[in-house]
């Protein structure tokens, strides 16, 4: 699992989320917040799918690192890793 | 009557399985055009149902509707829908003055059946059920999906009325008006009971879910070999305000509320009581101050079930037995039972007799009911009627609410 990797998972599962936004510039840099319409709710629904989908859990203490993609990829490429492990 | 306590309608919007807008509805119910289809109802099998197909993106954003609930979507597609219908100046009206009334026979089923059967995919566990399920299963859902929608800052809440729940919308925002609450109201019904599996199964324990080989054949009120309950979904809502108002902004004035009345049977939760239909009728003409004699088209509730058909026409009896030029006929036999919605659309689905002239039939009836024989029931082609001045449109549910709504032709 590469930075790069969790970042399509997590652009994947914003295009499922919020469908009008167009996601084929997003700086991965800036805060998703700041170049999406996406509010709390939006980002429940991001630690949701990660839950359902990877069976990754994000501690509501570290929703922050959900800031960004650049973020994102940081704080949860070693979970990706982890739970990859047999 | 003071000006400022007549109350006439001004815009409507709807969605029904056979049409999505005023005039594509009636002209299928003037060309024998039902829809009714078979749908794959969860833990049941096919199911017959009448399903809309309106643009949900007409109005909403694709995330809106993810995020949102079926009625909350059909509500804001009829809002809007009635809003332009209506001509007002949207934009510059004073959104607190606005009041949003919507009926509903329930509301939560089909969410909370679909995160139950999430979490079920999940060995139950409660970690993965909805954050968006409380904002979609509050009861006043689908109302305040439309305040949001349309910037609405007045009033906005549902009506819990059971299959009454239609009229009874359009008469609080009656009174709304008249009290002087608001200025302008978005008012009616919506339902999206064909999308909970509960209410077929129920409706099939009870003995009261319709089952026919052609689908369009299924929704029988008053034949002789009815066998049940077509459940729909739908949605219809009116724009209302007070006459003054309307006449100062050269509104259409499509209808004029004549009169209303809502009452209970107190008697079952299931089974209607005539007597008491009876006399939520006659509240309602003595309201109108019009004699059963005066009412064109009485647009009624039968929903096709044995006796439910037999118990309103008890009544009808008892209220009619001397109007021989009122019409009698019945919406649901071409959509089936829009539930919250079935009063509004069923009114919506009459309104257009006041500027052509016809009534719409009772579909679907190869052997009337010798329980349900009623003069001038119109039988499975329209008629055409010289004078069309007034409509009765009954609306009754369960645990025994009855509501009756008769409009008029604004003279």
């Amino acid at each position: 699992m590469t930075h790069q990797k969790v970042k399509e998972i997590i652009t994947d599962i914003i295009s499922n989320i919020a469908p009008d936004e167009d996601l084929s510039n997003i700086k991965p840099d800036v805060p998703l917040r700041d170049q999406l319409e996406l509010d709390s709710m939006d980002f429940l629904d991001i630690v949701m799918e990660l839950r359902k989908k990877h069976n990754i859990e994000v501690p509501e203490m570290d929703y922050p690192h959900l800031a960004s993609l650049d973020s994102c990829a940081a704080y949860l490429t070693p979970k990706f890793l982890a739970s990859a492990k047999p | 009557m003071d000006k400022k306590d007549r109350i006439v309608i001004t815009g409507i919007g709807l969605t029904a399985p056979n049409g999505n807008s005023i005039d594509e509805f009636r002209y299928n119910l003037l060309n024998n055009k039902p829809n009714i289809q078979r749908i794959d109802m969860r833990y049941i099998g096919p199911v017959l149902a009448g399903v809309c197909n309106y643009d949900s993106l007409k109005y909403q954003k694709r995330k809106e509707v993810r995020n949102g609930t079926r009625a909350g979507s059909i509500a804001i597609y009829c809002s809007n829908e009635a809003i332009h219908h209506s001509k007002i100046d949207w934009e510059n009206l004073n959104k607190f003055r606005v009041g949003i009334y919507l009926g509903i026979t329930e509301h939560g089923n089909v969410e909370t059946e679909e995160e139950i059967f999430n979490i079920s995919q999940f060995n139950h566990d409660i970690k993965y059920w909805s954050h968006h399920h409380n904002p979609r299963t509050v009861a006043n859902n689908p109302a305040g999906e439309v305040s949001i929608n349309l910037k609405v800052t007045g009033p906005h809440y549902t009506i819990g009325a059971a299959c009454a729940a239609g009229n009874a919308g359009i008469i609080h925002a009656t009174q709304m008006l008249r009290l002087g609450e608001i200025d302008f109201a978005l008012a009616g019904g919506v339902s999206e009971s064909c999308r909970t599996f509960g209410i077929f199964a129920s409706f099939k324990s009870q003995g009261a879910l319709a089952e026919n080989v052609d689908p369009n054949k299924a929704c029988r009120p008053f034949d002789l070999h009815r066998n049940g309950i077509v459940v729909s979904e739908g949605g219809c809502v009116y724009c209302l305000e007070r006459l003054e108002d309307a006449l100062k902004r050269g509104a259409n004035i499509i209808a004029e509320i004549a009169g209303y009345c809502i009452n209970s049977d107190a008697t079952d939760a299931v089974l209607p009581n005539p007597e008491r239909q009876a006399q939520c009728m006659l509240h309602a003409l003595e309201k109108s101050k019009l004699s059963p004699k005066d009412i064109s088209i009485l647009s009624t509730h039968a929903t096709a079930t044995h006796l439910g058909d037999i118990q309103e026409c008890d009544a009808l009896r008892l209220v009619f037995k001397d109007a021989p030029h009122t019409y009698i006929n019945n919406t649901k036999s071409f959509i089936g039972h829009t539930m919250g919605a079935a009063g509004a659309l069923e009114l919506a689905g009459n309104l257009g007799s006041f500027r052509d002239g016809y009534i719409h039939p009772t579909i679907n009836i190869d052997k009337l009911d010798p329980l349900c024989v009623l003069n001038n029931i119109v039988l499975n082609n329209p008629v055409k009627v010289k004078d069309i001045n007034s409509i009765l449109n009954n609306s009754f549910g369960m645990l025994g609410i009855n509501s009756v709504l008769i409009v008029k032709k604004y003279n």
